[in-house]
């Protein structure tokens, strides 16, 4: 079976977020680009233990973006992974992408498609389902263990209000939360083999975006902190009824 | 031409989220001169479903097999988007929760809609169909046009306050043709957390995190919450030392929340954590550090020994209660 496991790279959260050109970009400078945690953390490292246990024969990576985007899919390589490919096109619409991953993955087989929760730029968490329907494929989201035992997959899933474990056949799409593994750190070896590992490059199928971000903004900052004493407790209480009306 | 609207219920029974769906549909409608059908799967109650009516639905589509007791993202995406052509609804709207995520991008990819997930407030008309939604964990806001015909949107519960009307919804069953393959999810095991307002729901919550010292001490929080009603969180090393249960971990790794009122306990605020709390409308920290960055993000602040302040936070709340039952 091979997996398919889809990176984004996303701004560190530690990051300043600032705009440029009127508000409608994302300013880049000075940011440090990582790859999506829960790609990372979660879908990638359990793509790679599934591989190490003989239930997986290959696990690839799979990025829609541009050139800029290498030297962080070549970290994500470093992790493990037999070879990236990177979609030549740029988009922020979640169909954009789940279009092109789709476009490219449908005739190559995979038995999993793993994705993270969400990316936490903007915090959408729907290219995988976007995907599961492009595929024609069974989706099961925030998915916090997975196994797979011959053509099944088990795999215990949030739910609305708890968890629930459920069997799927594969192929399948899954999003991956915390639970599904460890994060790692690469070594040495990995970084070095990183470097001759194959990174594809496709063109874009040119799919048309349905969604545009037209511009951005900053919330209020806060007017700063009004401290009471331990003994004005009331006095809290009766600002949260009078003044912030949320009791 | 309607507004369509998903509404999930749990045993027949739909939560205040629904409402709030149902609410923002019809204030959508209203804008677009048309009406507000929802969408029920599996077994629900018919009183419930009219009930609907009450937040601006007109009509509600049931589909009432009892297979879609269980989330089957291709059988919802299949009964959600026959609705949605049998009403010709040119927006559905779900929410942007486990199963809104699950379903919702289905139906946008089958349907070629394009989706805006998290929104916060209503679309802007006037500019085309523009929803503003939170990026980068609250610390922005993203204006998403929506430039397709058909549009679906992904609502974050408590962007608005529910406030219940009159009337009641005309309810009519809807027959959808399903194949085996729609149901290729096998539930083998559920785990419902019972009893407590799920955290992602609640409007108000306590979270407390290392300086709380050890899970011996938590029972302090949990007066605290029962005096006001409300949930339990926690930080993440909190949860990792099982001094709590998972399910409570809030912050970039964990659960998302914008309640009306959180209250910090004992957490430094570390930019993890804020990631997933900095949306709430209220934040009270209680630190003895007065120099946790947590104040930054706070409106109200103690600063003091929590052990101390927590007892006296919620004999305060109690008398408030009572002067205000
Ligand atoms: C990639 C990554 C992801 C992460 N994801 C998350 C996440 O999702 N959620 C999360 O919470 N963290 C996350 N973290 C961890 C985060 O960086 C912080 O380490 C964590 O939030 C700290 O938890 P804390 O505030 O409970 O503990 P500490 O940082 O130890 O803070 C304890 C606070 O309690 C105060 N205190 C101590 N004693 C008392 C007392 N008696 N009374 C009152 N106050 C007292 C102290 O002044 C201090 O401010 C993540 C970290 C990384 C690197
Ligand atoms: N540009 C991209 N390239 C590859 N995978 C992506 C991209 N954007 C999002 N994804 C995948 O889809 C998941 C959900 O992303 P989103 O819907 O943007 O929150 C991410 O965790 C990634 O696994």
């Amino acid at each position: 079976m091979k997996i398919l496991v889809c990176t984004s790279q996303v701004p560190d959260t530690t990051s300043k977020v600032a705009f440029s050109d009127n508000n409608t970009k994302f300013n880049t400078a000075g940011v440090t680009m990582i790859i999506n945690p829960y790609d990372e953390w979660y879908a990638l490292v359990r793509a790679l233990e599934l591989k190490e246990s003989g239930i997986a024969t290959a696990v690839h990576l799979i990025t829609v973006g541009k050139a800029d985007n290498e030297p962080v899919i070549r970290k994500a390589l470093a992790l493990g992974g037999d070879e990236a490919i990177r979609i030549d096109t740029d988009s922020n619409d979640p169909y954009v992408v789940a279009a092109e991953i789709a476009n490219y993955a449908k005739n190559e087989g995979y038995g999993l498609v793993l994705c993270g929760k969400e990316s936490i730029d903007y915090n959408n968490g729907i290219v995988g389902g976007m995907l599961a329907e492009l595929l024609d494929m069974d989706y099961v989201g925030f998915a916090a263990t997975l196994n797979v035992n011959g053509n099944i997959a088990t795999i215990a899933r949030e739910i609305e209000g708890g968890e629930e474990v459920v069997n799927v056949n594969i192929p399948l799409v899954v999003s991956c939360q915390k639970g599904m593994a460890e994060a790692r750190i690469p070594n040495m070896r990995g970084i070095m083999a990183a470097r001759t590992k194959p990174l594809k490059v496709v063109a874009a199928s040119g799919v048309a975006a349905l969604t545009t971000i037209e511009f951005y903004d900053m919330p209020p900052a806060k007017t700063g902190v009004k401290l009471f004493t331990a003994d004005q407790l009331d006095e809290l209480v009766s600002a949260l009824h009078n003044e912030a009306k949320v009791i | 031409m309607s507004v369509l609207v998903f509404t999930e219920h749990t045993q027949g029974v739909f939560k205040k989220k629904c409402f709030e769906e149902v609410q923002y549909a019809a204030a959508l409608a209203k804008q677009m001169n048309t009406t507000v059908t929802a969408v029920v799967l599996g077994n629900a109650n018919a009183d419930a479903m009219s009930q609907l009516g009450a937040y601006g639905a007109q009509k509600v589509l049931h589909v009432a097999d009892a297979r879609l007791d269980n989330l089957n993202s291709r059988a919802y995406t299949k009964a959600i988007t026959a609705a949605a052509e049998k009403d010709s609804a040119s927006v559905i709207i779900l929410s942007h929760d486990v199963t809104g995520k699950a379903v919702g991008p289905r139906i946008a990819a089958r349907m070629k809609a394009g989706m805006a997930a998290g929104a916060i407030a209503l679309p802007d008309l006037s500019k085309g169909f523009v929803v503003k939604k939170a990026v980068f964990a609250g610390k922005a806001y993203a204006f998403v046009n929506i430039t397709s015909e058909q549009k679906i949107v992904l609502l974050m519960q408590n962007s608005s306050p529910v406030i219940k009307g009159e009337g009641t919804a005309v309810v009519e069953t809807f027959s959808v043709a399903f194949d085996d393959k729609d149901f290729g999810v096998q539930v083998k095991e559920v785990n419902k957390v019972t009893g407590v307002v799920p955290l992602g729901e609640a409007e108000l919550v306590v979270s407390g995190g290392r300086g709380m010292k050890g899970p011996e001490n938590w029972h302090i929080l949990e007066d605290l919450a029962n005096t006001m009603g409300a949930a339990l969180a926690c930080s993440r090393p909190v949860a990792d030392s099982h001094w709590r249960p998972h399910h409570e971990h809030v912050g970039q790794t964990g659960g998302t929340i914008r309640p009306n009122l959180y209250v910090a306990v004992g957490i430094s605020g570390a930019i993890q954590h804020l990631a997933g709390v900095n949306s709430s409308k209220t934040i009270v920290v209680i630190n003895k550090d007065n120099e946790a960055p947590f104040f930054k993000a706070a409106d109200y602040g103690v600063v003091g020994d929590a052990l101390e302040i927590v007892p006296q936070l919620t004999a305060a709340m109690k008398k408030f209660k009572e002067a205000h039952h």
